[in-house]
């Protein structure tokens, strides 16, 4: 179990290394026709930072709230059982 | 429904109503303090929005309903307390009554006090900004009306719902405000509409259209949930 | 239902692993090139808003209307998918327009309204934090009254001119770029199952502490 669970973290953050080495490449040329006239200065903005960080932000999110979701869940599991250990201690006197 | 279940329940609406109204009357305490407040609001705006001794553009629709908004949130809270304070919210709900008709008797109340409340702030707006509100006066009027029942819809639910949690008072506006914002947009900018110089009736009658489509919607859901939310 | 938890984890992690892969395959997009990319992970993560937002929404419904302590179990846990996707897509969608159209953000009918929705989670999760007892079932009647925007979120940019993207662009994509965005939307609802099961495992143990705590008092 907890080596199909390692074998899942090691490809999800491949992934992650993926997108970021992939977004850094230079951009082909765009198929299809030339864009229309677009607003000025707009061009001279790189989109390569702002994909990065998008992506970053998902992955960000997403593992930062699971980590969080497995640290509750293990404070949760901790806490009950020491209420069992208590409760079975109680019975017993 | 039957005709007499029909009658019993606007029975329990005025007879609601008008408790709630008598007991305001004799202190005025809500209406004067919602009413004070409602001025205020006006003013800070006032002083915020204006810029070398007049009003910013379109400033007077915003400033209307924010007011409308705050003061009605403060009205709210007011008057959910006076209930708390003798645990007669309660009292209320054990007796036979129909559970949609208390809902809709306290509801009718709220109404009355806020309509009060903007009769005064309405006019008020309309000379401190040099706003041509009263232009159309019908339309204007059923774009309040068709907001402020909106607002008080939800508010009503969501404050009697409150009155026996923690934290109630800051509660109240943090449950309130997200779920009323499309009601204050489509006011907001149906008044703005009428404040134009070459006024649009159509596009205010859209958005007349959207606050109606809200108030059909908030009192439904509102009248299919008071009884199971409020029973223990 | 515990058995497919770990397939679908291994399911859902080659997705995520290879959809970089299919990102990059896709073509670039005429007007907005590379950044238009960001779009592969911003409409599915309001999906799985969306799904979530749904979720509460019933799951409060049921609650309200039952009693079911289960349902308002997966109420509470959706509310906090919806908050955490919905920042998401709050987050990637102003990096994407800052330079498709210029400015961070527009107080357009999409955005304020997605704004508002999100915001209705939000207050969602403080109720239940702050409300104290009996909070359940006002959060149950917010849920329900924060779905009724739902529709009006989704269909705001068919029924006003507003800057962002109409609904109509899903269908109507080319294959090159239906594919890839097929795979991140897939992988981005298993990942809303797996997350929301795992975090209804979350409540679900804080309810059974609850009642050792109650039986060890007596």
């Amino acid at each position: 179990m907890k080596k199909v669970i390692g074998l899942a973290v090691v490809l999800l953050c491949l992934g992650l290394l993926a997108t970021s080495a992939l977004a850094q490449q230079p951009p082909q040329p765009p198929e299809g026709f030339v864009p229309a006239a677009s607003v000025q200065g707009q061009e001279k903005l790189p989109a390569a930072p702002l994909v990065i960080t998008a992506y970053s932000v998902v992955w960000l999110l997403v593992f930062g709230y699971l980590w969080s979701i497995w640290r509750r869940i293990a404070h949760a599991e901790r806490d009950l059982s020491e209420v069992s250990r208590r409760l079975a201690g109680a019975q017993r006197r | 429904m039957s005709p007499e279940a029909r009658q019993s329940f606007a029975a329990t609406v005025w007879l609601v109503t008008k408790k709630d109204l008598l007991i305001e009357l004799r202190s005025r305490e809500v209406v004067y303090t919602t009413l004070f407040f409602a001025v205020a609001c006006v003013l800070v705006f006032a002083f915020g929005f204006v810029r070398e001794g007049v009003a910013v553009d379109d400033a007077a629709a915003g400033i209307l309903w924010i007011a409308i908004a705050f003061s009605g949130t403060l009205a709210l809270g007011r008057t959910f307390e006076r209930e708390r304070q003798n645990d007669t919210l309660r009292a209320l709900m054990l007796t036979p009554a129909d559970r949609p008709a208390l809902y809709v008797g306290k509801l009718t109340g709220v109404l009355v006090l806020l309509a009060a409340v903007e009769l005064i702030v309405t006019p008020l707006v309309a000379l401190m900004f040099h706003a041509p509100l009263f232009a159309f006066p019908l339309m204007m009027g059923l774009l309040l009306a068709a907001g402020t029942i909106g607002f008080a819809a939800v508010g009503t639910l969501f404050a009697a719902m409150l009155v026996r949690a923690r934290s109630r008072d800051v509660l109240l506006p943090i449950l309130l405000y997200p779920i009323t914002i499309p009601v204050i947009i489509a006011g907001v900018r149906g008044t703005a509409v009428l404040l134009q110089p070459e006024v649009n009736l159509p596009v205010a009658r859209m958005w007349l259209s959207i606050l109606v489509f809200f108030d059909v919607v908030f009192i439904t859901l509102a009248l299919w949930t008071f009884e199971p939310a409020m029973s223990d | 239902m515990k058995k497919l938890f770990t397939p679908l984890l291994i399911l859902t992690a080659a997705m995520f692993a290879y959809a970089p892969v299919a990102i990059q395959n896709a073509p670039y997009e005429s007007t907005m090139g590379l950044v238009q990319k960001i779009f592969y992970f911003h409409v599915p993560s309001w999906f799985v808003m969306f799904s979530a937002a749904g979720v509460c929404g019933i799951g409060g419904a049921v609650f309200l209307f039952t009693g079911r302590k289960d349902a308002d179990r997966f109420a509470l846990a959706a509310a906090e998918l919806a908050v955490v996707f919905g920042l998401m897509g709050l987050l990637t969608g102003p990096l994407w327009g800052r330079k498709a159209w210029g400015v961070w953000w527009q107080w357009d009918a999409r955005l304020t309204s997605a704004l508002v929705m999100w915001l209705v989670f939000v207050a969602y999760l403080l109720l239940r934090k702050y409300g104290g007892a009996g909070s359940e079932k006002l959060s149950a009647v917010l849920a329900l009254f924060g779905m009724a925007n739902v529709p009006f979120v989704y269909l705001s940019v068919n029924l006003w001119r507003t800057v962002h993207p109409k609904t109509s662009v899903v269908m109507s994509l080319e294959p090159e770029m239906g594919r890839p965005f097929l795979l991140c939307s897939l992988a981005f609802m298993a990942l809303f199952v797996l997350v929301l099961a795992a975090r209804v495992r979350l409540e679900n143990m804080r309810a059974a502490l609850d009642e050792l705590y109650l039986s060890l008092e007596d």
